[in-house]
């Protein structure tokens, strides 16, 4: 039987096609084969059309002239590309960066001690603790936006409290400016930080700590360094889920920025939807790709370096 | 060890600063007064507002066509793939699988939003609800498959075989064993993919066309252009929907146990 199975898949031509069909079907690495390839096949399949061949096109159409139309011109040019090198994309492209990593450390900064606290928590508090993380995020993006840029608007009620207490005069302007954009986005991204910190917090054994103190390191020294080199994947993770999604912001600075704070996607939906210019939001897009992919991979270089190469969410098979 | 009270404030800040803008919109959409900085009365004016504009409803309508379409689609997708990634873990093929499977979760929106752009554009697609729906898919199906592979994970597949082995036919198997143990799964990830898909506003916005303007959509051309009390009128809607469908499938979740 083995053997017949063998000649089935890899056999000479036989004359009775139908009766090695037959036996195909039996074998079962064949069958493995194929049921593995038709449950992949249909995802592999829109994700290749819609994700793959799409990026790929972004790093084409930056290669192309654009048409007076909006569309894309024929024949190929490095114009695009050497149009770039400009001092004004060079403040946004600097700001991009800053503000992300600026938002990444504020973040961090305040989800170590939330995730610890809910961490040591006792048990029946910890899931409602979490909850109220995960509570208000069941709202809107937009509508989260949009109430802090009432609260900061110039009648909002941070400005009249601050006004109040006398830290701002009537001139002060809270919105469009970046240290607003940094705030809402900091507002945005710290459940996802508090998260893995959590989760990493959860698993560590806390007597670690204890121990530590007995043998005579402050308190401070043993939360550097026993706690924090404890929850390291955790704050990987969280470096991650913040600083990308912050690189490629754009409602953000949108709304409650001004033209003092714009950051790279502003300029890429500016390109789109403003100067009507396809080739170009395609350079820039490109070069966000690049900066996206440069601490993704450097992440999981990292990982995979000292234990197994998992980011954000479970393992790779 | 006395602990330090320290970690405790911060989580409190940290509460009171997730909490205070919402309850404050929540506040201001009954209030009579045009900013919120101050109380001039109890009013549901901007509700009534709210309810005879027509731009809403059409949007809504929009919304739900495409987020109903797209979470069932990317269901279907989505677990065929996570049964895939789980039974044949560790392939070549499975590799690359879960490598584009888990690319759309780490891009950027704004990435995913051009680079489709570019393609409708390529391909002479016009824009409308129907690119709106492959993008909504596109998305989906990566949180879908990730949320059902999660399920999976403590599922028992010799189940299955022993179902076989008494004589159930692959389909009987299938129908009788496997999905009523997924159910979870399924309905956790369909959730998921269906809030998604109606909070969506950056890939939306740059895959929409004339006459497919969805509520996200809405909500910024009245943030950028309109009356603030209507969006916070809105919003207190939204904010009561969610909750009620959230707490809803948390009662149901707790009676099925």
């Amino acid at each position: 039987m083995g053997s017949n199975l063998r000649n089935a898949r890899f056999g000479s031509p036989s004359p009775f096609s139908s009766k090695k069909l037959a036996l195909r079907r039996f074998d079962p690495i064949f069958r493995r084969r194929l049921q593995e390839w038709l449950t992949s096949l249909p995802t592999l399949f829109w994700l290749t059309l819609f994700i793959v061949i799409p990026t790929l096109l972004v790093f084409a159409v930056a290669f192309r002239p654009a048409n007076p139309y909006g569309g894309i011109g024929p024949g190929w040019t490095l114009e695009t590309i050497r149009s770039l090198w400009n001092p004004g994309y060079l403040v946004i492209a600097w700001r991009t960066v800053w503000i992300s990593l600026l938002t990444t450390a504020l973040c961090i900064l305040f989800a170590i001690p939330t995730g610890y606290f809910i961490a040591r928590a006792p048990e029946r508090w910890r899931n409602r603790l979490l909850m109220l993380v995960i509570v208000p995020f069941w709202t809107s993006f937009l509508v989260r936006v949009f109430a802090w840029k009432s609260l900061l608007h110039p009648e909002g009620l941070i400005k009249k409290v601050l006004e109040a207490v006398g830290l701002a005069g009537p001139q002060t302007t809270l919105l469009y400016h970046p240290a607003a954009v940094v705030l809402v986005m900091v507002y945005t991204f710290l459940p996802f930080t508090i998260l893995p910190i959590y989760a990493a917090s959860e698993k560590f054994d806390f007597r670690l700590l204890e121990a530590a103190r007995d043998l005579g390191a402050r308190p401070f020294q043993a939360f550097r360094k026993i706690f924090l080199p404890g929850i390291r994947r955790g704050l990987l993770t969280a470096v991650l889920v913040v600083f990308i999604p912050a690189l490629g912001s754009y409602i953000i600075p949108d709304l409650v920025g001004g033209p003092a704070s714009e950051m790279l996607g502003n300029k890429i939906a500016q390109r789109v939807f403003v100067d009507r210019n396809l080739p170009h939001a395609a350079a820039l897009s490109a070069v966000l790709i690049l900066a996206v992919l440069a601490p993704l991979v450097a992440v999981l270089g990292l990982q995979r370096k000292k234990e197994k190469p998992d980011i954000i969410i479970g393992e790779a098979p | 060890m006395k602990r330090s009270r320290f970690p405790l404030v911060v989580t409190v800040l940290v509460f009171v600063f997730f909490y205070l803008p919402i309850v404050i919109l929540v506040v201001n959409s009954f209030n009579a007064a045009r900013f919120s900085s101050s109380w001039q009365g109890f009013t549901l004016g901007w509700y009534s507002k709210l309810f005879q504009s027509p731009e809403i409803w059409q949007s809504v309508r929009n919304t739900l066509i495409i987020a109903l379409s797209s979470t069932a689609v990317s269901l279907v997708l989505g677990t065929a793939a996570a049964f895939a990634l789980h039974r044949y873990a560790g392939s070549r093929l499975q590799r690359l699988h879960y490598t584009l499977i888990y690319t759309p979760l780490v891009v950027p929106e704004i990435l995913m939003g051009i680079s489709l752009l570019m393609a409708f554009v390529a391909a002479g697609t016009g824009l409308g609800l129907f690119t709106i729906f492959l993008a909504h898919v596109t998305f989906c199906v990566s949180y879908v498959a990730m949320v059902v592979l999660a399920r999976l994970q403590d599922f028992d597949f010799s189940l299955i075989e022993a179902a076989q082995d008494l004589g159930a036919s692959w389909w009987q198997s299938t129908r009788k064993v496997l999905l009523p143990l997924l159910v979870p799964g399924l309905a956790a990830g369909g959730l998921l993919a269906f809030t998604l898909s109606v909070d969506d506003f950056v890939i939306t916005f740059f895959v929409a066309g004339p006459g497919s303007t969805t509520l996200p959509l809405r909500i910024y051309s009245m943030i950028k252009y309109g009356n603030p009390p209507m969006i916070n009128a809105l919003s207190t809607l939204l904010l009561a929907v969610t909750f009620t469908a959230v707490i809803a499938s948390q009662k149901l979740a707790r009676l099925k146990r």
